[in-house]
């Protein structure tokens, strides 16, 4: 089975979270707690639905990711833009995603 | 410009007030994300990859220094310190946070802006020529005729819930700047051998994955009937526009399946019903409207003649800058200024706060304190004296504003692409950079001449690419990047839609490929004046072809 994380964005201010093993939702992907198996999963999926419907979160999602050296990436571009934020210098004080970890 | 009347203002403030009470309820648990989602759509906030992104609307365009200002504080306060122009004349903020948006709606509200119907199945931002009211070869000011729409559309009960989103351009000469036949209604505002005004209507015409060139309907229209018409045709839309499947919910879908001679039939009759009702717009209304947007009174400069001869002469940067980005304006002695938002390896349509606020300055002290935002995703300043032409270039050099390319290859429209959008499968701003910096040179770029490149990082096309003489559209194959390429198209008074010249390249070969049909052009031109477009149209895909793809290794 592919690893597997829990993604959304916060309700109040939007940003792109992940829920950690705490059960807390943190802005860093790398923070993340990893399913590795289908009952982890629906646990996390459970965690997910009653977070949105408490009205913590929005667009809830899980993802599939790839654990590389002891670093979380998702295998979907999105996914790592969403990790990393915008892959071009944006606005001052802003650094573009890391292209490493970006490219396919 | 319009001034908001007593209407206005209490109408946007009360907005402001119910979307604060709505957000409240969302962040307090008694709204739920269903029911909330739509009401923040309908006051332009979505929700994008990486944050809220809040879509603010610019009415056909114009903007006061005083408006632009508030723009900068907004993305300074509220937001990163930077703003993103768009196609439609707008400007989008990436990263608001929901809490904070009830007080940006309210601090739009005190410069007469808002962000009603920059989203949701309503008719949105009425877009209109950047030049009007300044262009030489305009027959009258479209933007009148843009605001009438935007009273009668504004929160319409009938037109809230139409089965898609509804877009509506207008110009006002024969060199169409508004792309008016790739928009839902695209009204063509010219006179009648009776010397009276009226309306070219164009209908069905639209990009996105089914890009159709609108048909026209009407040859002139009375400017009395703008409202009764448009009405006829949004009521019919309204009624027949298919529900059932979003991506076939467009007017040009109808326009399309029914066919266009029964749906103009269908129209004519519903217009029959209403021509002699309340719609029929009374001559003193127009007139009034229209005085808002009379000139400012100019005084003649004739100076500024000799004055610019001899600057251009001291300057070659400044004269390139006048070359390419200052139009010929109604009155002789003034001009019409292009503000590039492309600067060499930038991202197309993004200004800082700062910058913002140096065009607010810039067009206080010399144009008449008036802004425009074009679709192209530049800023203009339509009333500058040639006589201030040399100083409003030194302050937009210091601002960095001051890149000669209006109209070039660096000139690109990308839309936001996969670094900010949930709908995209692709990036475009990378794409439109590297393109950017590869023809960079101003001498080459001077060579190439017009040529607009625009690029869209989904079937969506908000970055236009259908009408780009050379069309980008980033699409995901195996979970990759891949940039379909399009030649051919034109948003003009001749729209063409561009043909996919063949396989897709992967984003390290796409400027490779720009560069083939860029030199394949410049080996097969008649002469410099022959335009890419022109050369195009007269030798059609196959020597671009051959040069893309005669070794099938430089294709993915």
């Amino acid at each position: 089975m592919v690893d597997k994380v829990l993604t959304a964005n916060r309700l109040g201010d939007g940003i792109a979270v992940w829920l950690n093993a705490a059960g807390e939702w943190s802005e860093s992907l790398q923070e993340a707690l990893v399913a590795r198996h289908a009952e982890a999963v629906a646990t996390i999926e459970e965690i997910g639905r009653k977070s949105y419907a408490d009205n913590e979160v929005v667009d809830v999602n899980v993802v599939d990711v790839q654990e590389v050296n002891g670093i979380l990436r998702p295998l979907r571009l999105r996914e790592r833009i969403r990790a990393e934020g915008p892959t071009i210098e944006y606005a001052a004080g802003y650094t573009a995603a890391d292209a490493e970890f970006i490219a396919a | 410009m319009y001034r908001y009347d007593e209407f206005d203002h209490a109408f946007v403030s009360e907005r402001v007030e119910q979307f604060r009470d709505q957000v409240t309820r969302r962040l307090a648990g008694e709204l739920s994300e269903d029911a909330f989602k739509p009401l923040r759509l309908m006051n332009g906030v979505y929700l994008q990859l990486h944050a809220y992104m809040l879509r603010v609307a610019i009415p056909y365009g114009t903007l006061s220094s005083r408006q632009m200002r508030m723009l900068a504080h907004i993305a300074r306060k509220y937001d990163r310190g930077y703003g993103h122009f768009t196609t439609r004349q707008n400007i989008q903020y990436n990263w608001p946070k929901l809490s904070e948006t009830p007080d940006i709606l309210s601090e739009l509200a005190s410069v007469e802006m808002h962000a009603i119907q920059t989203s949701g199945n309503c008719i949105r931002n009425v877009t209109a020529d950047h030049f009007a009211g300044a262009a030489a070869d305009e027959v009258a000011d479209p933007r009148p005729y843009a605001e009438i729409l935007r009273q009668w559309s504004s929160v319409h009960p009938e037109f809230s819930f139409l089965p898609r989103k509804f877009k509506i351009a207008v110009t006002g000469a024969e060199r169409d700047r508004a792309a008016i036949q790739v928009h839902d209604i695209g009204l063509h505002l010219k006179k009648n051998e009776a010397g009276e005004l009226g309306f070219a209507v164009y209908v069905g015409g639209g990009q996105g994955r089914t890009p159709m060139i609108a048909k026209k309907i009407r040859d002139f229209l009375p400017e009395a009937d703008l409202l009764s018409y448009t009405t006829a045709i949004v009521r019919v839309y309204n009624l027949h526009g298919r529900r059932d499947n979003k991506y076939k919910a467009r007017i040009k879908i109808l326009v399309h399946e029914t066919g266009v001679e029964e749906l103009t039939r269908e129209i004519e009759a519903e217009f029959a019903e209403l021509r002699n009702t309340e719609l029929k717009l009374p001559e003193a209304d127009i007139q009034a409207i229209a005085s808002y947007f009379a000139l400012p009174e100019m005084p003649d400069r004739a100076e500024g003649w000799s004055q610019l001869a001899q600057w251009k002469k001291a300057d070659e940067d400044f004269a390139r800058w006048v070359q390419q980005n200052v139009q010929p304006h109604k009155h002789p002695d003034y001009g019409m200024v292009t503000i590039s938002l492309k600067p060499i390896g930038g991202i197309p349509g993004d200004a800082s706060d700062a910058q913002m606020e140096a065009v607010a300055d810039i067009a206080a002290e010399y144009a008449f304190d008036e802004i425009r935002v074009s679709h192209e995703q530049n800023l203009i300043l339509p009333h500058v004296a040639l006589a201030d032409l040399e100083p409003v270039y030194r302050a937009l050099v210091a601002a960095g504003l001051a890149t000669a390319n209006a109209g070039l290859i660096t000139d690109i429209i990308a839309c936001p692409g996969l670094d900010y959008c949930a709908l995209a499968n692709a990036r475009s701003i990378p794409v439109a950079q590297e393109i950017s910096s590869r023809f960079g040179d101003p001498i080459r770029q001077a060579e190439i001449g017009e040529l607009k490149i625009k690029i869209s990082g989904c079937i969506n096309a908000c970055g236009h690419h259908h009408v780009g003489h050379i069309g980008l559209l980033g699409v995901e194959k195996k979970g990759a990047e891949l940039y379909q390429i399009t030649l051919g198209g034109s948003g003009d008074e001749n729209t063409s839609i561009g043909e996919i010249i063949g396989r897709g390249f992967e984003p390290e070969k796409v400027t490779d490929a720009i560069e083939t049909i860029v030199d394949t052009y410049l080996g097969l031109r008649l002469d410099p004046s022959e335009t890419f477009l022109s050369a195009y149209r007269r030798v059609g895909p196959q020597p671009f072809k051959d040069a893309l793809y005669g070794s099938a290794a430089e294709a993915a």
